[in-house]
């Protein structure tokens, strides 16, 4: 177990370290001066050489590359070059709304997909799980942003219940930055929900039709009760590693639905970043991610192996 | 399902709460499209930040009122000497920064000493090029003496580019600005909004307004919505397509004006074909201007027929230089040896104005010959390319600095026009004061670069904004780039 | 095929629909009612009418003929982004299965490499390299496919190496890559077919969120999800220029996974498990 966990952690790192390569070799090609951007149209270039060496754009880019790794190894993610600012600060606080908003939707899609997968496997070729099918059918395939702007329009233009985005920080107003979470998170966990809904369906009914289940029927439960006691915690192993998986695209999911809602996520920081061409800024944001996603799945695996040691042949994805 | 339970109890909670979210009668939010890379105007030319800071947390010496004249702001007046090298201003009393430090002589000194420098990276550093000494005569008093007459002087001075920063705030100015307005700097929430309130200590007249809040929404839907919600109370410029949503509604005033922006198809003038005055005037005759106006602005923006805004007393209406005729068009293509027309790049900006009029040309171009490739590109890659490398056939951008027409006296401009005639006449107008004079030669350049047909001369870009019908004093024009609080405030 | 369908109603109306739409989108090659890049701004958003089945868009285009070309580029944007998926993932997982050891560690780090790239990053990443465009949102989900298609490949031939005539197969000296082409490939093809559905489906509703965004299809082509994006600031003045490529977007999806739904039955019921395809990037 231990050999496994230092050997899968080892690949962790070695694929961070590729990662990092990959993402600065893309950015150090980029089209684009940010020196000349941050200075416009009329600057001469005079102004936009002492920027350049001011922001130490004239260094050659291998040391370039090793001290932005050094840096980050250290937490250290440098300087934004048009914000003037720390970039791990920045993108901290970028987190501080891309990774609630991201548990939040996780939840949703939880209470939400998890009950309709079970009725509809306990009701199977009923009306109440066909039913229940076509709307997971459609919510699968409502694109997230469009359901977010009718989520707007509903909530927060036609009632007022809701704001129609922004974000008030945690240390502030706690209830406001709660508030402003709800819509986004409904957005961004319809399709999850459905997805949910799908794979514990399908997972129930596989496990409705093995042994364990009809010895407790022959014991005298009903097909209901046999379901509920043994069969969701059996069908849970395969939601398990959907919502590994969820995790990870629910983060990336957060980029397009950030910009419906205008929340300062980390998404669009990346965004607004790259139209500035704030090298440094786009560099350290996509390793964060990078790494956030990763590091999921590497949780996911582990805890997949210490659940079922047999799996430990790498559970591919 | 318990989820809509705990939903039903959330909205009861919401509602309740919702209340408090009506906006006070001293507090404004201003939704704006961009947010500022940095806060510090001295050192960055993007609209964003002076829209969040000029005037509001910096002052210059001098400002400009929402006529676009100048008007005194630190500096309560100046004499100029007899030949208009000479500037001799006194400063106002009293003035403090945000910090508590006092401004005088040294701050001014010091502000234009900063852009001035070698290492300066003020974008408009060759708009103060004329200034070769700011001396301090007393802590109230400074002499600036200039290497020639410039009669742009003081309207620049009073530009976000020019606001006086204090050598103890001047480097943190990008993330803690620092300076005499009448608002201070509050907070930034990165992403989201920055928050100024109200300097009480202020030394002019106190502005209604104890605290406001710019909030950056990209989106032209989702700010829509924000508006019609009541979570921002106004916007200062407003996507046009989408204006009929607040036009007949009685909770919202729609305020329209016009900007510095004229907005022009840049030819680049030093390649092959578009180096042919034939070919430039073909392309003008193919452009319908009013459909453009129609299409990309929804009707709102004025149409031009050289690069000069409209609302300015020097402007002369040139739009019938070369009228709408396809057919002249393509004779004229013939007659420049392109019978058959060409194919050309148009690279756009992102900007809705661009890209819409961008499809729009494409398709009239077409109809005399010329097909266009639509290259779509961010700013920053825009700047490399067509700014800064010339690497460029066409482009659509909105020229949005007041006066620039002596852009085409540089010859190595990007849309590279070069004529000697021009850069004379510009340089003389640089150098005239008297007002008569100064718009004789203005329209003779206005004149040149349009029967030239250096670039394609669309419109005037509109300002429009929405705002809660209940708020007055807002900026209709905009004859430089900022949203003014000063006079903002709600009626009762 | 036909008794293939006859069994399978979800199959058969879900199949349907999508070779209906494409056609549709296949047809705006050679013919559509006008030039998409026809701008006529003195008539834009006229409702349906005899002129225009579905009306005009905000420049005065004909939304039918917009529909079709844009379902076309949805459809072709997704079909190459999983044919890269196919076409990279599926050799690297069936190399995994079959050599294991080094070369599987490799192709497992190798997906985990990009997988932690979602693919709305690799979009972003490519879109400031090379600018905007089609064939941004093509790599950019293409590359998000290959891992999903090489788990899929993996885990098929992983079931199958094991058994007797694969085995029988590697005695009689047949190398490794002719397993791969004669004894795997053709027992996993249902499983590829299937999951290529779903990621067509995947890739439609990811084509839309990247355009949306303005990293996908750029004017004047347009696709599904550009369409939106035009119309998203009219939502609340000409609902139906959202309305109509929403629901494009919608039943495209719908019925594509209903054909892969009733493939996987079709094909082998016993592939119910395969759900887990179905995550979205």
């Amino acid at each position: 177990m231990t050999l496994y966990i230092a050997r899968r952690f080892l690949g962790f790192l070695a694929t961070l370290l590729i990662a990092a390569a990959i993402i600065f070799v893309l950015l150090d090609l980029l089209p684009g001066d940010p020196a000349r951007f941050i200075l416009g149209i009329n600057a001469s270039d005079a102004s936009v050489a002492a920027l350049r060496t001011q922001m130490g754009l004239d260094a050659p880019a291998l040391s370039r590359f090793l001290s932005w790794v050094w840096g980050v190894a250290r937490g250290d993610f440098g300087l934004s070059s048009t914000q003037r600012a720390p970039v791990s600060e920045l993108i901290w606080e970028r987190m501080a709304v891309t990774l609630p908003l991201t548990l939040f939707a996780m939840v949703v899609s939880m209470l939400v997909g998890l009950p309709m997968g079970i009725i509809a496997a306990m009701r199977r070729g009923k009306a109440a799980d066909t039913t229940l099918m076509v709307m997971a059918q459609t919510g699968v395939a409502v694109p997230n942003f469009w359901f977010g702007m009718l989520l707007t329009l509903i909530f927060a233009v036609g009632l007022r219940w809701l704001p129609t985005g922004g974000f008030t920080p945690w240390d502030e107003d706690a209830g406001a930055a709660l508030r402003a979470m709800v819509l986004p998170g409904m957005a961004l966990a319809l399709p999850q929900a459905a997805i949910l809904a799908r794979v514990m369906r399908t997972a129930l009914v596989d496990v409705a039709e093995q042994d364990f289940i009809r010895t407790a029927r022959a014991k005298g439960l009903t097909r209901d009760q046999a379901l509920w006691r043994h069969g969701v915690r059996n069908a849970l192993l395969p939601v398990l590693t959907i919502l590994g998986l969820q995790f990870a695209f629910l983060i990336a999911g957060t980029i397009i639905v950030e910009n419906v809602f205008y929340l300062p996520g980390l998404g669009r920081l990346i965004f607004t970043a790259i139209s500035e061409r704030d090298l440094v800024l786009v560099r350290g944001a996509t390793l964060v991610l990078v790494v956030v996603v990763s590091a999921t799945m590497l949780l996911v695996d582990l805890g997949y192996a210490l659940v079922d040691p047999r799996l430990r042949r790498e559970s591919g994805r | 399902m318990t989820f809509s339970k705990s939903l039903a109890m959330g909205v009861a909670a919401l509602v309740l709460s919702a209340g408090t979210a009506l906006a006070q009668s001293t507090e404004i939010r201003i939704g704006v499209a961009l947010e500022p890379p940095a806060l510090d105007p001295t050192a960055g030319a993007a609209e964003a930040i002076d829209i969040v800071v000029y005037q509001n947390v910096f002052e210059g010496l001098t400002r400009i009122d929402q006529t676009g004249a100048v008007q005194p702001d630190l500096a309560e007046s100046w004499a100029v000497s007899d030949d208009g090298l000479t500037y001799t201003f006194k400063l106002h009393d009293g003035v403090t920064f945000h910090d508590g430090s006092t401004f005088d002589a040294d701050d001014v000194k010091f502000t234009f000493d900063r852009i001035l420098a070698d290492d300066s990276v003020n974008a408009q550093k060759a708009l103060y090029a004329p200034i070769s000494t700011v001396s301090v005569i007393d802590p109230l008093t400074v002499e600036m003496t200039l290497s020639r007459p410039d009669g742009l002087f003081l309207f620049n001075l009073g530009r976000g580019d020019a606001v006086i920063v204090a050598p103890e705030s001047a480097e943190t100015n990008a993330t803690q600005p620092i300076g005499t307005g009448p608002f201070a700097f509050v907070q930034w929430n990165r992403g989201s909004r920055v928050m100024l309130e109200r300097y009480e200590p202020y030394w002019g007249e106190k502005p209604a307004l104890t605290k406001a809040t710019y909030v950056f929404i990209s989106d032209t839907a989702t700010m829509t919505n924000a508006l019609l919600a009541g979570d921002i109370d106004g916007t200062n410029n407003f996507a046009a397509e989408a204006l009929p949503v607040f036009e007949n509604n009685p909770q919202f005033k729609v305020l329209v004006g016009s900007t510095e922006g004229e907005t022009i198809l840049a030819t680049n003038n030093k390649k092959s074909p578009f180096d042919n005055l034939k070919v430039r005037q073909a392309m003008a005759h193919a452009l319908n201007r009013q459909e453009i106006i129609d299409g990309a602005t929804y009707g709102y923006g004025v149409p031009i027929g050289t690069h000069f805004a409209p609302h300015h007393p020097y402007y002369l209406d040139l739009t019938d230089t070369y009228p709408f005729d396809p057919e002249a068009a393509k004779a004229l293509l013939a007659e420049a040896g392109y019978p058959d027309g060409f194919s050309a790049t148009l690279k756009l900006p992102p900007v809705a104005y661009a890209r819409l009029s961008g499809q729009i040309i494409a398709s009239e171009f077409a109809k005399v010959g010329i097909k266009l490739e639509l290259i779509n590109m961010e700013w920053a890659q825009w700047l490399e390319d067509v700014l800064t490398n010339k690497d460029f056939d066409l482009t659509i951008v909105s020229h949005v600095e007041p006066f620039d027409i002596g852009i085409y006296a540089d010859p190595n401009y990007y849309f590279g026009y070069d004529n000697p005639e021009v850069q004379a006449l510009n340089e003389q107008l640089n150098a005239t004061i008297d007002d008569a004079e100064r718009k004789t030669l203005a329209q003779k350049i206005e004149t040149i670069i349009a029967k030239d047909a250096v670039n394609g001369y669309l419109f005037e870009l509109a300002q429009t904004g929405v705002w809660n019908a209940k708020l007055e004093g807002m900026w209709q024009n905009a004859p430089i780039e900022g949203v003014v609080l000063r006079d903002i405030h709600w009626a009762e | 095929m036909i008794p293939l369908l006859r069994g399978h109603p979800r199959l058969l109306v879900g199949a349907g629909i999508s070779l209906l739409l494409a056609l549709a989108g296949l047809v705006s090659l050679v013919w559509t009612p006008y030039p998409i890049e026809q701008v006529v701004v003195a008539e834009r958003f006229l409702g349906s009418g005899p002129q225009h089945w579905l009306g005009t868009d905000h420049l005065g285009r004909d939304m039918l003929s917009l529909i079709m070309s844009g379902t076309l580029t949805s459809f072709l944007v997704a079909g190459l982004a999983a044919g890269i998926g196919i076409g990279i993932g599926v050799p690297m997982g069936l190399a995994a299965a079959l050599w294991g050891g080094w070369v599987e560690w490799l192709v497992l780090r190798v997906s985990d490499l990009t997988f932690a790239f979602p693919a709305v990053i690799v979009a972003i990443l490519i879109a400031t390299l090379v600018g905007p465009g089609e064939s941004n949102a093509i790599f950019a989900i293409g590359i998000f496919n290959i891992p999903v298609f090489a788990r899929v490949a993996r885990g098929g031939a992983l079931t199958l190496v094991g058994q007797d005539y694969v085995a029988a197969a590697r005695l009689a000296g047949r190398n490794r890559i002719a397993i791969a082409w004669l004894h795997l490939l053709p027992n996993i093809g249902s499983l590829i077919i299937v999951q290529g559905t779903i990621q067509l489906s995947l890739g439609i509703l990811a084509e839309a969120g990247l355009s949306y965004i303005g990293l996908g299809t750029q004017p004047p082509a347009t696709s599904l999800g550009l369409m939106l994006r035009d119309a998203q600031s009219l939502f609340l003045i000409h609902p139906w220029l959202s309305i109509v490529p929403g629901l494009a977007i919608v039943v495209i999806v719908i019925a594509l996974n209903m054909a892969g739904d009733g493939l996987r039955d079709a094909l082998d019921p016993r592939l119910r498990r395969q759900e887990l395809g179905h995550v979205a990037g």
